[in-house]
């Protein structure tokens, strides 16, 4: 059977190809702290030893679109081209092409359905940067086969946290029922607060510190319940208007399991957003 | 109120190089020909296979002519498209971050909550 041997959480930041890259007068005051904390991180993917990727992320309106709208979509397909025009144009990131490992895709879909999930799928994906931006940070060699799993947290109506935290759950169950001996990874990745195009995008730090503070707390002990109890629908608007990304955390927080400390905690207050790290090893830490 | 189209022209000049140029350069020319020749084009059907009922408001039609990103904001646009194609025509025009920062304190009157962007 297959084994979970990572479950990882990161915010994925489009700005850090060009900022990780960047020599002399470009590059930002930040960039060597911020490569510190990622080559730490990576280590715990690397490390995990893992043959495959399950990456969950969400498309930013590039293939999926208005008139024909997924809340959860699994790419079953050989190969995915990656990264767009736009994303090329605004964070300079790099066309790509990851192969895919469509058994495990079909098992997840088949099963999903099974367990009340009617989840959507895609034998043709070009993938964004929720993706490739892990890969970036995480698996710069991009040789992987990955399954990427689509949520919608952008264009409403949206499902609700809990639908969230329940698809986690049963991608876990999914993943670990799969009868491939293989070692798996579970990547995905969110916001913490976040305003994009309106009146409190690009501060100092992120829209609400606060929020932030309490999200990584919830994620770093495994409080499942008491995110639930908090975070709604309606009360992600506060943090920022891009918050919604928020509930992929809590879907990978589903993943990891209610009560799971995570074995890797790290965040990096930068401008405009917080970036944070998380890594859990269901078998124990690798040696 | 036509949220949807707003944000159909909104997807489709953004991920179009020439047409990110065309908007920037002659707005209201491309607002013109872009509702005539595309808001009712299915993106993923032939070109003979249209929608009939799809237009801009009076409003809607002005605040895309004027690359007015506040109004945008405030008929319920959805903000990362706005923001996303305004930044690629204009923040060639200023130094690091700045049309960023000027794009969100042009909206700084505004309070939750923000309009609605469901469609």
């Amino acid at each position: 059977m297959a084994t979970v041997v990572a479950v990882i959480a990161s915010t994925h930041h489009p700005f850090y190809y060009r900022a990780s890259m960047s020599t002399g007068a470009d590059r930002p005051p930040f960039a060597d702290e911020w490569v510190a904390k990622i080559e730490a991180f990576r280590e715990t993917l690397t490390k995990a030893r893992p043959d495959i990727l399950v990456m969950v992320g969400s498309d930013h309106f590039h293939q999926l679109w208005l008139d024909n709208m997924p809340q959860f979509l699994v790419g079953k397909a050989p190969y995915f081209d990656a990264n767009w025009y736009n994303e090329e144009r605004e964070f300079g990131l790099p066309r790509m092409t990851l192969p895919g490992e469509e058994r495990l895709a079909a098992h997840i879909l088949r099963n999903g359905l099974d367990a009340d999930f009617d989840l959507a799928f895609s034998n043709e994906l070009r993938i964004d940067h929720s993706i490739t931006c892990p890969i970036i940070t995480l698996r710069p060699d991009a040789d992987l086969p990955i399954v990427p799993i689509y949520t919608n947290i952008f264009a409403p109506p949206l499902p609700r946290p809990k639908r969230f935290v329940e698809l986690g759950r049963t991608i876990r169950q999914l993943v670990e029922s799969w009868p491939d001996d293989k070692r798996v990874a579970i990547i995905g990745t969110g916001h913490l607060s976040l305003e994009l195009g309106g009146p409190r995008q690009f501060g100092a730090h992120g829209p609400d510190p606060e929020f932030d503070r309490k999200a990584i707390e919830w994620i770093a002990s495994g409080d499942v319940e008491g995110c639930l109890a908090e975070v709604t629908l309606d009360s992600l608007h506060q943090p920022g208007n891009a918050t919604h990304g928020f509930m992929d955390f809590m879907l990978m927080m589903g993943v990891a399991g209610a009560g799971a400390k995570a074995d890797h905690v790290d965040s990096l207050d930068l401008f405009h957003t917080m970036e944070a790290y998380f890594t859990w090893y269901p078998n124990g830490v690798p040696t | 109120m036509s949220k949807y189209l707003l944000d159909k022209f909104l997807f489709t000049v953004d991920r179009d190089p020439a047409l990110v140029e065309r908007y920037r350069e002659d707005a209201a020319g491309t607002v013109a020909w872009w509702e005539a020749e595309m808001a009712n084009r299915i993106l993923n059907c032939t070109g003979d296979e249209r929608s009939t009922w799809l237009r801009f408001t009076d409003e809607e039609r002005t605040a895309l002519r004027e690359h007015d990103h506040v109004a945008l904001f405030g008929m319920g646009a959805h903000p990362f498209l706005t923001l996303t194609l305004f930044i690629a025509m204009f923040e060639r025009d200023h130094g690091p971050l700045e049309y960023q920062k000027a794009y969100g304190k042009a909206m700084e009157h505004l309070a939750l909550p923000y309009p609605d962007i469901s469609t």
